[in-house]
């Protein structure tokens, strides 16, 4: 109430136009302001993210459908004379068909000559040009670290962009790796999509086709777009060294000698920002990643960097469906994430907004007004307030994006157990570029499973019986993340290594470690940053968590497909199970919610869970 | 095995051509061409010299000024080669004593008799917020209308002049640039 006197203009009059648009929230009201947990601009603003995301999920997915078929297209006429060149430069005769055994093969050496780029470029980057800062080579554990983090789609980061890699390593390394591990996870899902359609056949396509039709036709396109809508906005994209400015009032350091200028690291940004969020990679530029003002500077490239996060995953549901001839399978997995998703949302928007209890007795105004966000501000931008970045922490996670616009190990207890249980699903909400649809139909086939086995019939999905292999390799898939999770969060408490660098006292110490390996074996790659994570300890458990991840999931899919290919279709009986009902999407929700809920409940309530109750007790203490 | 290898390291140089030289260098040029400001990290000058930049925020601790958010960057705070944020968990007692600390500061001698808003206590993400909420800048401006002897309504009007609303009406935020207006506030005449 204190700005009465003044007209800011803001927001009062722009939100009224809302309520009536989303009904009658009269808990807008100012007068209880104490409680409101969701005000109307935060309902709106998720509103519109997800509603603008639909629309762009059927015509993306169509035409991504259109891309992998080989069918001729309008892309193709200016980007084919590319896609032929590179052919031809790496010998590659398109028309080739590839057994399981031998895509699996070319996924793996593609995946090993990746991290041997990435490493010795980081290696070498000191006798390389575009260096102005003059970085030397990165640290053996950390070079090897970073080369497995951006080679399984994770990039995960053990170090400080601005103060660790040059513009080179940035570029050569970090940004094409952003490209090949999400063309990588979109080839391995329409390899699975052929296993649906084809009929005993013995092949499942050819992998380096599917790779350089997604790289040239799908991620370049969109990441050149993007990447100047968010130049547009401010992102940095130049080759000059740090500028300088001048300090309006000049510091003084802690040795007492004065400060006058600030140095502001900037960087090729724009163009590796775009690629980071579209192909689910979140290897930030910056070390505050898109925290960073000039990696996301306003609240419109927050937008759209947001939207960048989920529109392929999204998409690829679209595109499943038209692949498979039933886009209505497509739509239910979608539904299947998106009732997952929304309420995950609202839980952590509600937290965060909460602010944080421990500031109870002193004076400090937490409340949301028309001038402030109010919540729980620590870690956050001022520009992104509460909605923003909770709308962010819940689809960076969903996905397996991994980029933050808010430095999660300042979340609330339960604004941290929601990111940190997400990416505990196995990154099937949404998740990685192909991977995240890859993880969710291997769900979907565990899901008939136990549907086949409560009325005792064989299970069948799409049209392919489901048996003994095809179970195996699924169970496989689900349980190897899982299990480096908790091993490797074990590992992480009881040795001293391990306990070390953990930088938050108690349960929220915990919940670093499991974070870091939750985030690792899944791939995501965000971090409760806190935890010192450059050691000899952390680089080598969380590089290994991140190979068993990304292949110890990729290899059984292709497993799968491969499997599932050779068989024959089954026509739709009165026995067979419909995979497009809300029965059925029920039923996969549950599966996924009941694993990742009996898996990991022991390991939360050991950090979260009894932060929460700590928190709780504090707050009524006082 | 070997020929796969093969294809895969010829494969990768081209993909490398194509997505780590050409196009961030496309990227560059058009960027460049079409946003010169943006792509350089927003600095806006005065008579060709440069005052800062608008989208990285620095830090003020003279009653003269507005104050910026805690920083949580090291050496310094808005050290602009080392961005990050403080990542204290909400329960860790060095979070409350850095918010107590900026209480104090923010009393100085005098005992505050409003609650201080949540931003103002509280380090930003990126360690270079150049904002802070309205609500923060209204907190201090009795401070620096009594610093600077100006009236309050004086200052409370450049406060309004550089504060922005939420993007189209509806993204992000409502915030206040703190350079920008600490650079117009040296521009106000004392009144003697």
């Amino acid at each position: 109430m204190l700005m009465r006197r003044v007209d800011l203009g803001l927001d009062n009059d722009s939100c009224t136009c809302f309520d009536g648009a989303l009904g009658n929230l009269s808990w807008d009201s100012p007068n209880d302001a104490g409680e409101v947990l969701m005000n109307t601009n935060n309902i709106f603003q998720i509103v519109l993210f997800l509603g603008v995301l639909l629309v762009f999920v059927k015509p993306l997915g169509a035409y991504m459908a259109r891309v992998y078929s080989g069918s001729a297209f309008f892309a193709n006429r200016f980007l084919g004379p590319i896609e032929r060149l590179v052919y031809r430069i790496s010998g590659i005769d398109s028309q080739a068909e590839m057994t399981w055994k031998l895509y699996s093969m070319a996924v793996l050496c593609l995946s090993l000559v990746s991290f041997l780029a990435v490493y010795l470029i980081q290696q070498f980057q000191g006798f390389l040009p575009l260096n102005p800062d003059g970085f030397s080579a990165v640290p053996h554990d950390l070079a090897i670290n970073t080369a497995i983090s951006f080679m399984t789609n994770t990039n995960w980061q053990g170090y400080g962009g601005e103060s660790t890699m040059s513009y080179l390593t940035q570029m050569l390394a970090l940004t094409v790796q952003n490209f090949v591990s999400a063309a990588v996870g979109m080839a391995v899902l329409i390899s699975l999509v052929r296993g649906f359609t084809r009929r005993t056949a013995n092949t499942i396509g050819n992998f380096w086709v599917d790779f350089t039709r997604g790289t040239i036709y799908i991620l370049l396109p969109l990441s050149s777009v993007l990447a100047l809508a968010l130049a547009s906005q401010g992102v940095v994209q130049t080759f000059s060294p740090p500028q300088i400015v001048p300090l309006l009032e000049p510091l003084v350091d802690a040795d007492g000698k004065p400060v006058t200028t600030q140095a502001i690291s900037v960087g090729p940004a724009a163009s590796q920002i775009a690629i980071k969020q579209l192909g689910t990679n979140g290897g930030g530029f910056f070390n505050a990643n898109s925290a960073h003002p000039l990696e996301n500077p306003t609240p419109l490239s927050n937008f759209l960097q947001l939207l960048a996060i989920v529109l392929i995953p999204a998409a690829l549901c679209y595109t499943f469906g038209d692949m498979i001839g039933d886009r209505r399978q497509g739509w239910a997995l979608l539904a299947a994430m998106g009732v997952i998703f929304v309420p995950l949302l609202v839980c952590v928007t509600m937290a965060e907004q909460q602010g944080n209890p421990s500031f109870g007795e002193m004076e400090i105004d937490q409340t949301a007004s028309a001038i402030q966000s109010g919540g729980n501000m620590e870690g956050k931008e001022t520009r992104f307030g509460i909605v923003n970045s909770a709308m962010w922490a819940v689809t960076t996670t969903a996905a397996s994006n991994g980029s933050v616009n808010s430095m999660h190990d300042s979340y609330t207890p339960l604004g941290g157990l929601i990111p940190i249980w997400l990416m505990q699903l196995g990154e099937v909400i949404f998740g990685g570029v192909g991977s995240g649809l890859y993880g969710m139909v291997i769900f979907a086939l565990i899901a008939v499973f136990i549907a086949g086995l409560m009325v005792g019939r064989t299970p069948e999905y799409l049209g392919k019986k489901i048996g003994a292999f095809e179970v195996k390799m699924a169970a496989l898939a689900i349980l190897l993340p899982c299990a480096t999770v908790l091993v490797g969060t074990a590992f992480g408490v009881v040795t001293d290594a391990g306990k070390e660098t953990i930088f938050n006292p108690g349960p929220h110490g915990f919940s670093e470690v499991l974070y870091a390996f939750s985030s690792a074996a899944n791939n995501n790659g965000s971090a409760f940053a806190g935890l010192g994570a450059n050691t000899l300890f952390y680089n080598g458990m969380l590089g290994l968590a991140m190979l068993i991840g990304r292949f110890g999931v990729l290899i059984p899919v292709l497993a799968i497909a491969g499997s599932l290919a050779a068989k024959k279709t089954v026509p739709v009986g009165p026995g067979t199970l419909p995979t497009h009902t809300p029965l059925f999407i029920v039923m996969l929700v549950a599966v996924v919610l009941v694993v990742g809920a009996l898996s990991f409940f022991p390991a939360l309530a050991l950090g979260p869970i009894v932060e929460q109750l700590h928190q709780a007790k504090q707050g009524s203490g006082s | 095995m070997f020929a796969q290898l093969r294809t895969a390291t010829l494969l990768l140089l081209a993909i490398t051509v194509l997505t780590g030289v050409i196009y961030p260098l496309v990227v560059t040029g058009v960027a460049q061409l079409l946003f010169p400001k943006q792509s350089n990290g927003s600095l806006f000058r005065e008579n060709d010299q440069v005052l800062g930049s608008e989208l990285i925020g620095q830090a003020f601790a003279s009653p003269r000024y507005f104050w910026s958010r805690l920083s949580a960057t090291s050496p310094v705070p808005y050290n602009g080669n080392s961005s990050g944020g403080s990542n204290f968990g909400p329960l860790n007692p060095e979070l409350k004593k850095s918010v107590d600390a900026r209480i104090k500061e923010l009393s100085g001698t005098e005992p505050l008799n409003k609650p201080v808003p949540v931003d103002l206590v509280t380090a930003s993400g990126s360690g270079l917020d150049p904002h802070i909420s309205p609500a923060a800048a209204e907190f201090q401006v009795s401070r620096i209308a009594k610093a600077r002897n100006l009236s309050e309504e004086v200052v409370r009007e450049l406060v309004v002049q550089h504060t922005e609303g939420r993007q189209f009406g509806v993204l992000g935020e409502p915030r206040v640039r703190v350079l920008r207006l600490n650079l117009a506030l040296d521009q106000v005449p004392q009144k003697k």
